[in-house]
């Protein structure tokens, strides 16, 4: 389409915005100071959009966030492609029941009469001593929901092009960003990415890492660490949660033998749960070791900086994992 | 509400039809459950005809409206196809919803009958949306979101109507006040004695009229839909009614204070507006007799056609959950 840009994963995403709104005026913003006069959002990924495509299609909400929710839903289902931000992962408990009863539901509920083609941003992650309520994953709660999709970028390339495939895509998607990787730069090609597709973002033959998010530039920083130390490293970046590309990621741990899956989320009843059961269910036999599984902390994101630090896996957490798998 | 726009005779029979295939299709829908021919949960409307009946006479087929659980009254005043309801009531492939949603979750966009929710307060967040579509489209058309007196005391209301107004969108808030939020009395629920009081909180005009009565109802409710049409924003119209049945069906009351029952049901909208319509000469008793044999009659036809329909194939599971069908 155009030749490739470096951005940092904010620009990437308000490019993708721009993009979008230019290509389908059905294409809507709202959320809370999401307009040029609120500054273009907290972290500025809305800036400029309301000022070249007017304040009826790119809408600052009160902090209302079952309204903004709802008003999303109601605006698909009226023929528009809103993409709502509920501003942290957190505050998206709020306006759950607009989410899990209705616009994961209305489809199916309606046996297809309706549809609910809407793309909720929102961002979080550890790393900014952020605490308890501003820092949580969550997708697993949505993966486990029946009608919404869930993607999370783990590069500006992928920010890009995953939202301009979840603007486009017929059924709601959860589109999760990470707080401390947003100013990453990165190329961006300006390519849609596919939904449902994983990306083999190292190849290797060890091991495989499947991960989303910032846990994949962890384990990229853990892979180079390895290399040296002679482990060839395999990271399967899942980029779409729900729903999840088994082929590929059955593909690459036939290959290996060997499989951890990685979320900062919670351990306990985490997405690596599902993956790790599909693994060992297909391609028991062909495992040289368990599936194993690195996650948050069961507790609270804690807000004094050791704590915090040791809440998600890290680099040098993932390396003594992958060490320890292969050596079994 | 002496200066309300009235109907006219024409009108008045029209809500009179309405408000009949409500009344008569409840009461069948309540014989065949009795009868254990259908089996779902099922809110009955019965003593709340003439609220959308009255309101609906105003609207057209591509205006939106959103209900809840106890909608059935809503969606046929809108005209939702009786063959397909009854259909999707007993669960059938020919349902309007393939039998994958049931009576809470009737949809017809053809009459713009767009969401139907099981869950108090949350159908007015999502009509604040059809709202915002329909400004956006710039055709005059509005959305109507019903609810009721339970759903006021939901922070969905709040902010609902908060950003309905904000916005200037084409919303008629309807809140039909049976008095009962479940088995909590409304007095119970609230230390106000009109709902509508509430709109002033949010820059809305809020009106509180008797809903079983179709010249208060039809006035209030064109008032609100010409607004919204202009571009003048949301109202909230309380309307005041009784349900005839309980919360669910097989609810005894139990929680109703002695005397209520009796007194709302010397009230009932029903036989008050039949009468009034042979005494003002708008129909005679032979004319409505006629309207009634021809409702039930094609009642008779949903009916056995709901019947005599195949169930879904277990393959629905996999479709409609996404645009594509899942492996």
């Amino acid at each position: 389409m155009s030749e490739t840009k470096q951005l940092n994963i904010v620009q990437a995403i308000n490019l993708a915005l721009h993009d979008a709104m230019e290509a389908d005026p059905k294409v809507l913003i709202l959320g809370e100071e999401v307009g040029d006069r609120q500054e273009g959002g907290v972290m500025g990924v809305t800036k400029g959009l309301s000022t070249k495509y007017g304040e009826d299609r790119v809408k600052s909400t009160p902090i209302s966030e079952t309204a903004i929710i709802g008003a999303a839903i109601g605006a698909s289902i009226g023929g528009y492609r809103p993409v709502a931000e509920i501003m942290l992962m957190n505050f998206i408990t709020v306006p759950m029941d607009m989410i899990v009863n209705h616009a994961a539901k209305l489809r199916f509920m309606s046996g297809g009469q309706t549809s609910v083609p809407i793309v909720i941003r929102t961002m979080t992650g550890v790393g900014f001593s952020t605490g308890g309520q501003h820092s949580d994953y969550l997708e697993a709660w949505f993966a486990h929901t029946a009608g919404i999709k869930v993607v999370a970028p783990s590069n500006p390339d992928d920010a890009y092009g995953l939202m301009r495939s979840a603007i486009e895509d017929n059924d709601p998607v959860l589109f999760i960003e990470n707080l401390p990787t947003y100013w990453t730069p990165g190329p961006v090609t300006c390519q849609h990415v596919p939904i449902g597709k994983a990306k083999v973002a190292l190849e290797g033959k060890d091991v495989t890492i499947i991960a989303h998010s910032k846990m994949v530039t962890e384990a990229l920083t853990a892979a180079k660490t390895l290399a040296a130390e002679g482990i060839s490293v395999e990271i399967v970046d899942l980029r779409t949660i729900s729903p999840w590309d088994r082929a590929t990621v059955l593909a690459s741990v036939e290959k290996t033998g060997r499989a951890i899956v990685v979320h900062e989320a919670v351990k306990q009843f985490g997405i690596g749960a599902e993956i790790a059961s599909v693994i060992a269910e297909d391609l028991w036999g062909k495992l040289q070791a368990p599936v194993r599984r690195l996650g948050g902390a069961f507790s609270a994101v804690p807000f004094s900086k050791p704590l915090e630090t040791a809440f998600a896996p890290t680099a040098p957490v993932i390396a003594t994992a992958i060490r320890d798998i292969v050596a079994a | 509400m002496s200066n309300y726009p009235r109907p006219d005779a024409a009108t008045l029979l029209e809500i009179y039809k309405k408000a009949t295939l409500i009344k008569q299709n409840d009461e069948r829908i309540i014989k065949q459950m009795m009868a254990g021919k259908l089996v779902m949960p099922y809110y009955s409307p019965r003593g709340q005809e003439i609220i959308p009946s009255a309101l609906s006479v105003s609207l057209d087929d591509d205006d939106y409206i959103c209900t809840i659980y106890r909608g059935l009254h809503d969606m046929l005043a809108k005209g939702f196809p009786l063959g397909e309801m009854w259909a999707e009531l007993a669960g059938k492939v020919t349902g309007t919803c393939k039998g994958k949603g049931g009576p809470m979750h009737l949809t017809h966009p053809a009459k713009g009958m767009m969401v139907t929710t099981g869950v108090v307060g949350s159908s007015m967040p999502i009509a604040t949306g059809l709202g915002w579509a329909a400004k956006l489209d710039g055709k005059n058309r509005v959305s109507v979101a019903n609810f009721g007196d339970g759903a006021a005391n939901i922070g969905s209301f709040h902010e609902s109507l908060n950003m309905a107004a904000l916005w200037k969108l084409p919303v008629i808030f309807v809140c039909q006040n049976n008095q009962y939020a479940e088995h909590t009395a409304f007095t119970e629920s609230t230390l106000i004695s009109q709902l509508s009081t509430r709109a002033a909180g949010y820059g809305m005009p809020g009106v509180t009229v008797n809903g079983n009565d179709p010249d208060e109802m039809y006035g209030a409710a064109k008032i609100a839909i010409d607004r919204a049409r202009a571009g003048e924003g949301p109202t909230l119209i309380e309307a005041l009614t009784f349900r005839f049945n309980g919360h669910l069906m097989g609810d005894a009351g139990h929680y109703m204070k002695a005397g209520d029952y009796a007194a709302a049901q010397k009230l009932d909208p029903m036989p008050i507006l039949r009468k009034r319509l042979v005494a003002e000469g708008i129909a005679s008793e032979d004319a409505l007799a006629a309207i009634e044999k021809a409702i039930d009659a094609e009642i008779d036809v949903a009916m056995a056609d709901a019947y005599a329909a195949d169930y879904p194939d277990v393959i629905e599971l996999k479709r409609d959950v996404f645009a594509e069908e899942i492996a």
